[in-house]
């Protein structure tokens, strides 16, 4: 009955009640959001990097090498020799080395050009079909089969560079042969491919170039194709974009990094070093934003209590008569805690429901723009649960003070006055 | 049954009251009059045990409202007394039937939601029992108070000039319901007042000076 009390007063001044909720609301719903991004991406971000020492790749920012090379989500510095790279590949030191070569995309999704290492290192599985094994054969990420409705045995033609408007190469088409299963990696993203697949898209543009130069002339492809063949089986002046190593030895771990850059033409980055920068650099606009959240919530504290408060007056009458009818006065001091608790419970509730939607539509425009999907149904009950204890928290303190006078009201003194 | 004995209480040294014994039977009406600043309100909350007495003693039913706790006096209030106030306090988010619900709720921890209807239909306010309280008229509101002092079936009532704010007409139906309602109920009935328009209508009468 003081419960039902309680929450009939709540209502009966919903001004007041809509600003202390709506305060609670924005302030839960933004630390919910921050503390599910954080995570999720923190664990997107360490999954794909696991078995990644180092990474090979031309000379230039080596956060710019790592995002490109192991999160797909920044354009690479350059290009290196492949002949450079694969006298480093083979080194005894290496454990297993994934060689990578972009060059296109389709529809926005990169198209990778690698060897089976790429699936073993991630221990990714093929839910259909086939690795690829010949040419301009794919296998294609789990969320670009749900995403975009390709098929295995569908064709698609690449588009140059890694925007969806570029030049499209209509000369070979890719054929899909296989679909990787749900890894939670960037893999879901990726479309794979061999090596050989993306310098023969390229070289063949050219040719194509010089084709039109000709006329048109009866350009027979099964030459050309075989032409590349020798060229590949020399991997002379042919280039990648990154090698991602995982290594043997510690001593390599911290020397290749300073070597590497002395004696060639590339720069070996750590992924763990690079990732626990970007990292330092989210947190602290993280931490910001969350201090943000809780001032917010200190806030709507403090319009709780000047509620509260500013209604004892009017109040201390119904608190009389509820004392006059035989309540105790620690019946009084609960009662007014509990419109406070209430407030407090109904604001988690929505925060943590609009915190859900905005990580939503968060989660559809960074899909769109960095092929990176979170998940706003994911619950994580230990640091939800303590930012419950800590909106609890502000609600009990923020009521503590009225709760206090309604439980000392002198009522012989209120009902004279009166 | 309520009976006194020496009381005294005093707010400061040069204002202090020493009250006349006083007893009133179950079903029995007694009038306190006295003018303003004579401790009619004081006596009022003593018996109510709203404050304590310097000295001296109140018996309800035999019992000592001085010996109990603090806790217990709350109780003891809900359960064995009645106040009906000069002004109409309510909750006032509840509806008329749940202020008089409320009242049973506190005291003996169950809604006599059946009884709290008859009561009400009894003074006349069968179709507002699910307004709210400021929807009512001042003497709407009274009634709805008496109401809820009744529905504990306690064994005394005690009313604070129940009848100042109404008309003649008024004050004399609600003096004259609430006597009946004390005879019905078998409650002891304390009414304080400077209304001199109840003097012509209890016998049982105490001048406070």
């Amino acid at each position: 009955m003081i419960g039902k009390i309680a929450w009939k007063n709540t209502w009966f001044k919903p001004l007041n009640t809509l600003l202390s909720i709506i305060l609670l609301t924005a302030s839960v719903s933004i630390i919910s959001i921050l503390i599910l991004l954080q995570k999720q991406f923190e664990e997107k971000f360490s999954s794909s990097m696991d078995n990644i020492d180092l990474v090979l790749g031309a000379k230039g920012s080596p956060l710019q090498l790592i995002l490109s090379s192991v999160y797909q989500i920044d354009a690479p510095p350059g290009n290196i020799s492949y002949t450079e790279a694969e006298t480093w590949m083979n080194k005894p030191m290496v454990e297993s080395a994934v060689p990578l070569a972009y060059g296109d995309n389709y529809l926005g999704y990169k198209i990778v050009g690698t060897n089976d290492n790429y699936t073993k290192h991630f221990g990714l599985k093929i839910q259909q079909g086939t690795l690829f094994a010949k040419d301009f054969e794919v296998i294609i990420g789990a969320n670009i089969a749900a995403n975009i409705d390709l098929k295995i045995g569908d064709t698609f033609f690449g588009t140059h560079g890694d925007v969806e408007e570029g030049e499209v190469h209509d000369h070979h088409a890719y054929k899909v042969v296989g679909i990787l299963a749900p890894s939670g990696k960037v893999a879901d993203q990726l479309i794979l491919t061999n090596i050989a697949s993306v310098w023969h898209m390229h070289n063949h543009e050219h040719e194509v170039h010089s084709e039109e130069v000709h006329d048109y002339s009866d350009h027979s492809h099964a030459e050309s194709e075989e032409h590349h063949h020798e060229e590949i089986n020399q991997h002379e002046g042919k280039e990648i974009t990154a090698v991602l190593l995982k290594l043997r030895n510690n001593m390599a771990k911290m020397t290749w990094p300073r070597i590497i850059p002395q004696n060639t033409e590339m720069q070996a980055a750590s992924p763990a070093l690079e990732v626990n920068r970007l990292f330092a650099l989210f947190g602290v606009g993280i931490t910001a934003l969350k201090y943000l959240a809780f001032g917010i919530m200190f806030i709507s504290g403090i319009s709780i209590f000047v509620a509260l408060y500013n209604t004892l007056k009017e109040r201390k009458y119904e608190f009389a008569l509820l004392r006059i009818t035989g309540a105790s006065k620690f019946q009084l001091l609960w009662l007014v805690l509990l419109e406070s608790v209430f407030l407090c419970v109904a604001g988690f509730i929505l925060g943590i429901i609009f915190g859900r939607i905005g990580l939503y539509f968060l989660s559809v425009s960074s899909q769109e723009e960095f092929k990176m999907a979170f998940n706003p149904f994911e619950f994580l009950w230990r640091e939800e649960g303590m930012l419950f204890v800590a909106t609890l928290t502000v609600g009990i303190v923020a009521a503590i003070i009225p709760a206090i006078k309604a439980y000392s009201l002198n009522i012989s003194k209120t009902l004279s006055n009166a | 049954m309520i009976k006194t004995q020496n009381v005294i209480f005093s707010y400061s040294a040069q204002q202090n009251f020493h009250f006349p014994d006083m007893e009133c039977a179950d079903g029995q009406t007694l009038l306190i009059t006295g003018n303003s600043g004579t401790g009619k309100t004081t006596l009022l909350h003593l018996l109510g045990g709203l404050l304590q007495p310097e000295s001296g003693e109140i018996f309800i039913n035999n019992q000592s409202i001085q010996a109990l706790t603090a806790s217990k006096q709350d109780a003891f209030r809900g359960q064995s007394i009645g106040m009906i106030l000069q002004k109409s306090f309510f909750i006032e988010s509840l509806s008329v039937l749940d202020n008089v619900v409320l009242a049973s709720w506190i005291a003996k921890k169950s809604k006599a939601k059946e009884k709290a209807l008859s009561i009400l239909d009894n003074l006349g306010l069968k179709d507002h029992v699910h307004k709210l309280p400021s929807q009512l008229s001042i003497g709407q509101q009274q009634r709805v108070n008496i109401a809820r002092a009744l529905i504990n079936n306690p064994s005394v009532i005690l009313a604070d000039e129940p009848t100042s704010s109404l008309d003649d007409e008024n004050a004399l139906i609600v003096a004259r319901l609430l006597s009946d309602l004390a005879k019905e109920y078998q409650s002891s009935l304390i009414i304080v007042t400077h209304d001199q328009r109840l003097k012509t209508l209890f016998n049982h009468q105490i001048t406070l000076v």
